[in-house]
């Protein structure tokens, strides 16, 4: 950048201020991040012990899971409302197929997920309905049809390699900390070096002209939920095997919401175009770190939740800013 | 001059020493503009010039860095476009900024909706109003149905006459012909010239040097944010007016030689051939063919169906019956990306909502239709995107920070070479251009031209679709002229004249001699 001395004063501070909401826009999830460590580690030593962390980082990967599905359905300025109960139907099927090996248990039940999303992506792209009332209509079925295959039990997992998902690990990090790491260098390798990944974006930021363009936009919608589908089930595997048994009322509960919490407090725009994976990681674990110190310092999940909600608002608003030449 | 009042009049809105400063750039450096009553005010210069900038800051959308804005005799300040508007400033800009699923009468009083006793909005006497000023105006449009429903040109024209609504005592036109047809053209210059007798300033900005001499009194010239000349139009010819905006004499002349062009034509089999194509109530029998190394220009009126016929070929407006045949074969499922497969390559007419991905680099919009050959086993190749990329924002000459630019912040030029950039690095055997060189400036206007040149020369087949009858004249080597859907004359070698287009596109259907020969 040209050195600013020949600049008019009023001019300077009006750029630099427009550059510093840009440059919050898209680092503020990180420096929120370093900020509630840095206030943890100053006033609340014990929390930041290795084993709590630890307790910490488990307890996000269910979300992170989800949410890389979620930011890929708003990258294409879409919005998946069923995954929370993608989640819980994974695990009703879990029990449902218990008679079977775990590993083809696991794999039916990811199935399942991405052919929800299939019904998902049908509806969105070849039918053309809005993509937040297409995907509602799994909100209420998926849940249901869980409740059904369960009959209001809540039966126990008995099966060692589906409870090894959660009780494993590999070299001291737990197994659910690894699986959510590979889902996020997947996902991410996939927006970035992928063809699909390019398309996903060029949909989303303008759909007719990648039509016009030989960009197969109905495919490529459709490829995208089905992963937001297949991802959300396999989130439902990691809460089933952490529970140790599958509910189909609690199970996923609200996981749309803190998926899209998520995707958009780490900077990735609503009308799509634009996937911020790491951004995405970051504010997951921003909102469970917050919501802990919070409950940590014995503040009720009602003041937690209204924290979060100025959270939402204040990352909306620096959203707003356009990057303006 | 025989008015000497004219020149006298007094001014009513001025920037004195006005300068703009974006991150990096500075955008207007010490510009001074004066508009005085009745006058039509040329406001020209290439991109990047600062013309829009300066529009800008007339209507309080931008705060001026330096300088004054003086209106009626008075320093002021637009906070925002809601101030300047309420001064009497009123725009219409290049790219309308109306509501396009509202209706024209609600459009027409938008904001200013006038009130029942009960202050609710009285939707009777706002239809009543809005089309008797439409009327007023000569302007057909139905004021009820929601404005994207009406044609560009009417759209526009509603435009217009919101402006004149407001009781503006400026109005700014920013190249508010762009997208009109020649009688629509006609009215508003009609509107210009009632405007001008109500003493009202207009601020005219445009690129077509016609319509510049035909209507303007006055003429400033910016070039790189500085004001290079300003004086009444008549004193300076045009081909000083465009060594003046280009800063450089021109590299090539707009009229290229039609005699030496035509040996390049061999006389091959068509490259692209349509057979009797039908689509709907827009296409009617359309055959034409397009040979290796030949332009030929779709000519007619908006809606005369030449975006539908483009359309057709890449498969992307459904034909009903007919064929459409690259080298001889009919494309296997019609869509675009089988077409682009089979060849076809099209740089649509609206770029901003058909072309760009505004919020995508550079890199990503030149690569996008290209991917599939990019890639394997879907795989991005990262090395041969950047190989295509930088050969073809060399070649096109690219005005960009790099390749990871967001191509929605570029000038009108850039971005239309952006997507010359993504047809041609398929290396296409037909390509459509639909409105080429619309809403660009003067000098990305040649290269655009001179590109169409270079690659008929190369064997390219070229179907070209301009509203200038001057382009169309001058690049095509045959001209199908299209009316409702229908084609109603061809071209050819001698007959093809500005004046014999013109006649061809305001005749009567033709007998069907004509349109066999496509």
């Amino acid at each position: 950048m040209a050195s600013p001395t020949a600049r008019v004063a009023g001019a300077v501070t009006r750029i630099d201020r427009a550059a510093a909401l840009r440059w919050t826009r898209d680092n503020g999830v990180y420096v929120a991040l370093v900020l509630i460590t840095a206030y943890n580690l100053l006033f609340t030593p014990r929390f930041i012990t290795l084993d709590n962390l630890n307790v910490q980082l488990v307890l996000v990967t269910r979300i992170v899971v989800v949410a890389l599905g979620m930011a890929m359905v708003i990258g294409t300025a879409g919005i998946d409302l069923s995954v929370g109960a993608v989640m819980a139907l994974s695990g009703a099927l879990l029990v449902q197929f218990s008679g079977l090996p775990g590993v083809a248990a696991i794999a039916l039940a990811l199935i399942v997920g991405g052919m929800v999303g299939l019904l998902n992506g049908f509806l969105v792209g070849y039918v053309g309905i809005q993509p937040i009332v297409a995907t509602l209509a799994f909100l209420f079925a998926g849940r249901s049809l869980a409740q059904l295959l369960l009959s209001g039990k809540n039966p126990s997992i008995h099966n060692e390699t589906i409870l090894g998902v959660a009780s494993g690990s590999i070299l001291g990090v737990n197994n659910l900390i690894i699986a959510a790491v590979v889902a996020v260098v997947l996902v991410s390798f996939m927006i970035r070096r992928t063809n699909f990944g390019r398309q996903l974006l060029a949909v989303g930021d303008n759909a007719r002209a990648s039509y016009l363009s030989g960009v197969p936009v109905r495919r490529t919608l459709i490829g995208v939920y089905v992963f937001s589908g297949a991802l959300a089930a396999w989130a439902g595997v990691m809460d089933t095997a952490s529970i140790t048994s599958a509910n189909a009322l609690s199970s996923g509960l609200n996981y749309e919401l803190f998926a899209i919490t998520a995707v958009v407090v780490g900077g990735t725009p609503l009308a799509g175009g634009r996937v911020r994976v790491v951004g995405t990681v970051a504010a997951a674990i921003l909102m469970q770190l917050l919501r802990s110190t919070l409950i940590f310092h014995s503040a009720t999940d009602a003041v937690s939740q209204m924290i979060t909600a100025v959270v939402i608002v204040a990352a909306v608003y620096i959203q707003r800013v356009k990057a303006r030449a | 001059m025989s008015e000497p009042t004219r020149v006298e009049s007094a001014p009513v809105l001025e920037a004195r020493g006005v300068s703009k400063e974006f991150p990096g750039v500075k955008a207007l450096g010490d510009v001074s503009l004066t508009v005085r009553e009745g006058e039509v005010h040329a406001l020209v210069g290439e991109n990047g010039a600062g013309k829009s900038t300066l529009v800008k800051i007339l209507t309080g959308v931008y705060q001026l860095d330096g300088g004054e804005l003086w209106h009626r005799g008075a320093s002021v300040t637009f906070a925002n476009p809601r101030a300047a508007q309420a001064a009497g400033i009123s725009t219409i800009y290049q790219e309308l900024d109306l509501v396009p699923m509202q209706s024209a009468a609600r459009n027409l009083y938008l904001g200013r909706e006038p009130r029942t006793r009960f202050g609710l909005v009285d939707f009777a006497k706002m239809r009543r109003d809005a089309r008797a000023l439409l009327e007023n105006y000569q302007i057909h449009a139905d004021v009820d149905v929601p404005l994207n429903t009406l044609g560009l040109g009417t759209q526009q024209m509603v435009s217009v006459a919101r402006a004149v609504a407001l009781n503006a005592n400026v109005v700014i036109m920013d190249e508010p012909t762009s997208s009109l047809e020649s009688r629509e053209v006609e009215t508003l210059f009609r509107i210009i010239k009632r405007l001008k007798a109500q003493g009202v300033a207009i601020i005219y900005v445009s690129h077509r040097l016609d319509e510049l001499y035909r209507i303007c009194d006055t003429v400033t010239v910016l070039r790189d944010g500085k004001l290079v000349h300003t004086g009444p139009m008549t004193d300076l010819p045009r081909v000083d007016l465009v060594s003046t905006m280009l800063g450089r004499e021109l590299q090539k002349s707009m009229h290229r030689s039609r005699t030496g062009d035509r040996t390049r034509i061999f006389d091959s089999e068509p490259v692209l051939e349509l057979r009797q194509v039908s689509s709907r109530n827009r296409l009617h029998d359309v055959s034409l063919s397009v040979r290796r190394g030949e332009v030929v220009g779709l000519g007619g009126l908006l809606g005369a169906g030449r975006s539908e016929t483009g359309m057709a070929v890449l498969g992307a407006q459904e034909i009903d019956s007919g064929a459409v045949l690259i080298d001889g074969q009919t494309i296997r499922n019609n869509s675009p990306s089988a077409a682009i497969e089979a060849g076809v390559a099209l740089l649509p007419e609206d770029r901003k909502l058909e072309g760009i991905l505004p919020n995508l680099s550079i890199r990503d919009n030149i690569a996008i239709a290209a991917l599939p050959r990019l890639s394997r086993a879907g795989l991005v190749s990262e090395k041969r995107v950047n190989e295509i990329v930088d050969r073809f924002m060399e070649r096109l000459h690219i005005r960009a920070t790099g390749p990871g630019q967001k191509v929605g912040t570029l000038s009108g030029g850039n971005q239309q070479k952006v997507m010359l950039a993504r047809w041609l690095c398929l290396n296409p055997k037909v390509l459509i251009l639909d409105e080429p060189t619309r809403g660009i400036d003067v000098g990305a206007k040649f290269e655009v031209r001179s590109t169409i040149d270079e690659l008929a020369h190369e064997g390219l087949a070229v179907l070209l679709i301009t509203s200038e009858t001057e382009e169309l004249v001058d690049e095509s080597d045959r001209i199908v002229v299209l009316k409702e859907g229908q084609i109603v004359a061809v071209l050819d070698g001698d007959e093809i004249t500005e004046h014999d287009l013109v006649k061809a596109i305001a005749a009567i259907p033709a007998p069907e001699a004509e349109s066999n020969r496509g």
